[in-house]
């Protein structure tokens, strides 16, 4: 029992220092308040204590200390809350160009996919050095994903996707874990993360069999879904042509101007009638039940992946076919 | 404020013992029940906030399920229950002045409003289940789709207004029926005689509650029955 | 001298009438508080059997003495339990019900029958949970997060549900019944300026429970709506949106911790000056930081949503809110530690429970300023750190309130004064009981432990071993009391009028008082916390 005794958990990220000193800085804080008040009110009890001739003095009060003790505290409050901001802040902007992980979770089982196509159940390989972002959502209820070596967690919701990201700074194995209760095995919903040197990490990305990327994937599925029918790369088509459409503005029909993200596309396949760009029908067949999870993030990966400059003919987008040997992406 | 101790009044048997004056108790009877409707101002809003949020964000649907309402019987059970606000209000006064027979006669029309304001709730609820817009296992809103074809509907988003209109009108309904009750017991004892000039506080807070609910349904009707009366596109 | 023989033959609220009806239709606001203690206790026993078996269940890392369902069944019924049948009522409907009326000067509450239907309405509640526990329970959490609990769940989600809605109009009308009660029924004399800071207190709680209690009732009937018909409000498979349950959750209970905390601080205001024999430091900073503590209370609710997926910058404005609801929080600490300079002091039981209550209510409230910090909660919500965290605001906090002011009121409640000695020494246990089985918990969570784990990882054991040690030296500590409080009904010395030397309008009366409180209406012309006028007892108790 005692062998393995930690009272501070690693530290693996770059953020982790960050999240750390702010903390080490308000135990500090709040050690000196407690100690304080608790020596306050132990000198005062004792040195105070009730003893023949000596009467308690009526003090009504003092305008000059309340201001001040409500004054200083004020504006410690606040110089926290700043410094916490800026971790937050920092925390929720993934930066670009980030290596992008999907990642779906289910009761009681976290589903990951690399963008090149590597799969992986409650675990997660990934290479010191490298910023990954990862794009969650759950299949049921509402499961958390935190790594507590990297001090970040978010919350999986059903029916969007929301995200978080790091980059890992020390090799090892760190426990992956579900933080928001979510039935039976919510304890059991847990996992490891796997940090690698990047040339052990190359190599373990070769060395499993893969069945493409996740673009890849996500262009068969379009196809086979009939997407390609209406979503042409040329204006002829019915539907907007999504060459380089993710992450750009997009008017809509009714006036709204809307960014075309991860949530938006998702949203598009699954009630397309409720944001249709300015200039088409709203004819799009709903999807909804008819791709799971992880086809719906191939796709999304697929329409990411038409912002690439191509490199054949015109108007076409350019992806490693299925079998091939995944590409190393650019740092 | 009465400040001498215990001030020997000559009261009616109304004053109950833990109250000093008849001022004082009247006084307790009026605060406590406008805190009431505080709280019954907390209630509704919860579900007014979900709703205001579904009809942002699923606006097409929201009107659909608008339009799908009864205008007719909406403005009539409008006016009705205005009607019955004001026989209430005169109920109040009637009891200020010590006329038992106008108090009685006023309760009796207010009581009347109140069911015929159930009743033609109740036709209106009937519609809804014979068109299969009562949220559960037979929900069907295919006629709506039909009917609008310029607009998309989500059978699910559609759902979300249905269950929201008959949650916020059904919990309106029950308070109409309680508010029922409440005139019911007012009007029997006011036929007994209760009611003085000196005691009417249960008549005056009872009104209170009535013209709550009153206002209520003035907010429920605009939000749930007027949504985009222009035509849809 | 009083004895025995003289208490029989006076006649007081409890010898008024014998016999269960006159308890179970009495409108004495007095008898109406020993019944609700009865029935906050037996709560208090079942969620703390549920406390202990999680406890136990969580001496090793493995998942070996229950199954992961019951596990998840006790850590939300403990939870539930704690919450609506024990913590919102325990000091409003006990010391509340019974001080009330008498700190101003009144005969009862404003509304007696009402203050009967309330507790009526919590045993109706209480029956519900019951039933709920022993049909098979619910393992949603109690808070009840969508759509597992409305389309996952297979336990009493609905029976809970219902039964926590009934207890919720129980909480309501009692604070309906205290805000008129302290507008309307002050005896001559008493202004807003000459009230107990237990009643300021009071008043604040009341205007929480009135306002948010409302909004959670509406939230409930939705849930149950949802499960019971398949709807999708809160359902983002059916259309709905999980985050607005969540916004309209938390918008009852996080202002409903302040329903919880209140109560206590009014008590550990009354308690300090008498054993300080001194006025209050900073009377009127301290009324109005009760005020100010229950508005900025409704403001800062999705500070439990910052991993959620609400926006950036809702999250930044819920992160500076939460920390101005700090500022009146410290400046009641300030006050009460500073209203023992320059006092006579002496360490009466109540006075322990006070000091315990000051140091380990900082603390809590300390590690609240970790929690509002946007970077740091990111790391330690959902974990161990935010359950020490709310234990000590509500064990270490609330509870030890409620302690310190039964022991303080016993007397005039029961006309008995309970073994001082037995007192201190359980008041010691209960706090390096609570320290024991908490801290640690602190160390967990940033450790990174989640809450609601049946099973975790092995080189968290050490630390939860600590706790589950502290928590049955807590249990000793709570069930001490019980004894010797039923013990001194009979065989205690027998209390007079003031045996604290206290300041307020309950101790001008007999122990126990009579039905109306008092001989006559009283007048007031002095000013709260007169401890200058008033000698302090020459027979002080700590020296029994």
């Amino acid at each position: 029992m005692f062998d393995n005794f930690p009272l501070w958990p690693a530290r693996a990220s770059t953020g982790a220092g960050h999240v750390d000193a702010l903390y080490v800085f308000l135990v500090l804080l709040a050690s000196f308040m407690s100690l304080a008040i608790f020596t306050m009110v132990v000198v005062f009890a004792l040195k105070y204590r009730r003893r023949r001739g000596h009467e308690a003095e009526q003090i009504e009060g003092s305008i000059a200390l309340e201001v001040t003790w409500s004054v200083v505290p004020l504006a410690v409050f606040m110089a926290i809350f700043v410094w916490g901001a800026v971790i937050y802040f920092q925390e929720r902007t993934p930066p670009q160009g980030a290596t992008e992980v999907y990642v779906v979770a289910k009761q009681w089982m976290w589903k990951l996919e690399h963008p090149e196509g590597q799969r992986e159940i409650n675990e997660l390989h990934v290479p010191v050095g490298r910023d990954i972002k990862l794009i969650m959502t759950s299949q049921d209820v509402i499961h958390s994903f935190y790594i507590p070596a990297f001090r970040i967690k978010q919350d999986v919701l059903p029916g969007r996707y929301t995200t978080q990201w790091f980059r890992a700074t020390k090799p090892g194995v760190y426990h992956l874990f579900c933080a928001e209760y979510c039935g039976t095995q919510h304890s059991g919903m847990i996992g490891q993360v796997i940090v690698m040197d990047p040339a052990q990490y190359e190599a373990w990305l070769s060395g499993g069999a893969t069945s493409g990327s996740l673009a890849s994937n996500g262009q068969t599925i379009f196809e086979q879904l009939g997407c390609s029918t209406c979503h042409r790369f040329d204006t002829q088509g019915r539907g907007p042509n999504l060459t380089g459409v993710f992450g750009k503005s997009v008017q809509l029909e009714d006036g709204r101007t809307v960014v075309a993200d991860e949530n938006y596309i998702r949203e598009s396949i699954l009630s397309p009638s409720a944001k249709v760009v300015s200039g088409f029908k709203p004819i799009m067949p709903v999807f909804q039940g008819l791709v799971s999870e992880e086809q719906l993030n191939a796709l999304v990966a697929y329409v990411k992946s038409l912002n690439a400059p191509a490199t054949g003919a015109a108007g076409t987008p350019s992806l490693s076919p299925v079998g091939l040997k995944p590409q190393k992406l650019k740092e | 404020m009465s400040n001498s101790p215990i001030a020997v009044e000559q009261h009616g048997p109304e004053l109950r013992h833990h109250f000093s004056t008849v001022e004082q108790q009247r006084d307790s009877a009026s605060l406590g029940m406008w805190l009431f409707l505080a709280t019954e101002i907390m209630f509704f809003g919860g579900m007014f906030c979900a709703y205001l949020i579904y009809r942002l964000n699923y606006y097409n649907e929201f009107a659909a399920g608008s339009r799908s309402l009864n205008l007719k019987w909406g403005t009539i059970n409008t006016i009705v229950l205005i009607c019955s606000s004001l026989t209430v209000a005169l109920s109040v006064r009637a009891a200020q002045m010590g006329k038992r027979k106008l108090v009685v006669i006023l309760l009796i029309l207010t009581l009347i409003f109140g069911l015929a304001f159930l009743g033609i709730k109740g036709i209106e609820w009937y519609d809804k289940y014979k068109e299969h817009h009562i949220p559960g296992a037979s929900f069907n809103v295919d006629d709506l789709v039909r009917e609008y074809p310029q607009i998309h509907i989500d059978q699910s988003h559609e759902q979300i207004y249905f269950s929201l209109y008959f949650a916020m009108t059904g919990l309106h309904a029950l308070h109409m029926i309680i508010g029922v009750g409440i005139f019911s017991y007012l009007l029997f004892h006011a036929w007994k005689g209760r009611y003085t000039t000196t005691y009417y506080t249960p008549v005056e807070i009872g009104g209170l509650y009535w013209h709550f609910v009153d206002i209520v349904w003035i907010y429920l009707f605009p939000l749930l029955y007027l949504i985009d009366r222009k035509p849809l596109g | 001298m009083a004895t025995a023989a003289t208490i029989a033959e006076r006649e007081h609220y409890l010898n008024k009438e014998y016999g269960i009806r006159s308890w179970l239709l009495t409108t004495d606001h007095k008898r109406i508080a020993l019944l609700y203690l009865v029935s906050i206790t037996f709560f208090f026993f079942i969620g703390g059997f549920f406390a202990l078996l999680i406890r136990l269940e969580l001496l090793t890392p493995a998942g070996d003495l229950v199954q992961a369902d019951t596990y998840n069944k006790l850590f939300t019924m403990h939870g539930m339990v704690m919450i609506f049948f024990f913590l919102i009522p325990s000091i409003p409907a006990v010391l509340g019900n019974f001080l009330v009326p008498m700190m101003i000067g009144a005969k009862d509450l404003a509304f007696p029958r009402i203050n009967l239907l309330s507790w009526y309405l919590y045993i109706i509640s209480g029956i519900m949970m019951l039933h709920c526990i022993v049909t098979g329970g619910v393992d949603t959490g109690w808070t009840f997060y969508t759509p597992f609990s409305t389309a996952f769940a297979n336990t009493k989600v609905i029976e809970a549900g219902l039964s926590i809605f009934v207890a919720g109009f129980s909480s309501i009308l009692t604070g309906l019944n205290f805000v008129v009660t302290i507008h309307r029924m002050r005896a001559p004399g008493m202004t807003w300026s000459r009230l107990p800071l237990f009643i300021w207190a009071h008043y604040a709680t009341s205007i929480i429970q009135l306002l948010g209690t409302p909004v959670l009732a509406v939230t409930l009937v939705l849930v149950v709506c949802e499960r019971l018909l398949g709807l999708g409000i809160f359902d983002p498979n059916r259309g709905g949106d999980p985050l607005l349950f969540q916004h309209l959750f938390w918008f009852y209970s996080h202002p409903a911790v302040y329903i919880m905390i209140l109560p206590s601080m009014g008590v550990v205001a009354e308690i300090v000056p008498c054993f300080s024999r001194k006025r209050i430091f900073g009377y009127h900073a301290v009324a109005l930081s009760s005020i100010a503590i229950a508005v900025f209370g409704f403001l800062v609710w999705a500070h439990h949503m910052f991993v959620a997926g609400i926006s950036l910058y809702s999250a930044m404005i819920f992160s500076i809110l939460s920390y101005l609801v700090a500022v009146p929080s410290a400046i009641k600490v300030f006050n009460w530690t500073a209203t023992m300079y320059k006092g006579s002091i002496t360490f009466s039981t109540p006075m322990l429970y006070a000091f315990g209550f000051i140091g380990l209510f900082t603390m809590g409230g300390l590690t609240g300023l970790f929690l509002a910090c946007l970077g740091i909660d990111v790391h330690v919500t959902d974990t161990y750190f935010v359950v020490a965290h709310f234990h000590y605001i509500m064990v270490g906090g609330a509870v030890m309130g409620y302690l310190g002011g039964m022991h303080f009121w016993w007397p005039k409640i029961s006309g008995r004064l309970y073994p001082e000695w037995l007192g201190k020494f359980a008041a010691l246990i209960v706090f390096l009981g609570f320290n024991l089985t908490f801290f640690p918990q602190f160390i967990l969570g940033y450790l990174g432990m989640p809450r609601r784990y049946w099973q975790y990882p092995p080189e968290f054991q050490v630390l939860n071993v600590m706790s589950t040690a502290g928590s049955t030296i807590l249990a000793v500590g709570y069930v001490l009391p019980m004894v010797y409080f039923l013990w001194s009904m009979r065989y205690g010395k027998i209390a007079d009028e003031n045996p604290w030397g206290a300041a307020g309008l309950e101790w001008k009366t007999a122990s126990p008082p009579p039905t109306f409180n008092f001989e006559e209406t009283p007048e007031v012309t002095w000013e709260a916390y007169n401890y200058d006028q008033i000698p302090a007892p020459a027979e002080v108790l700590v020296e029994q």
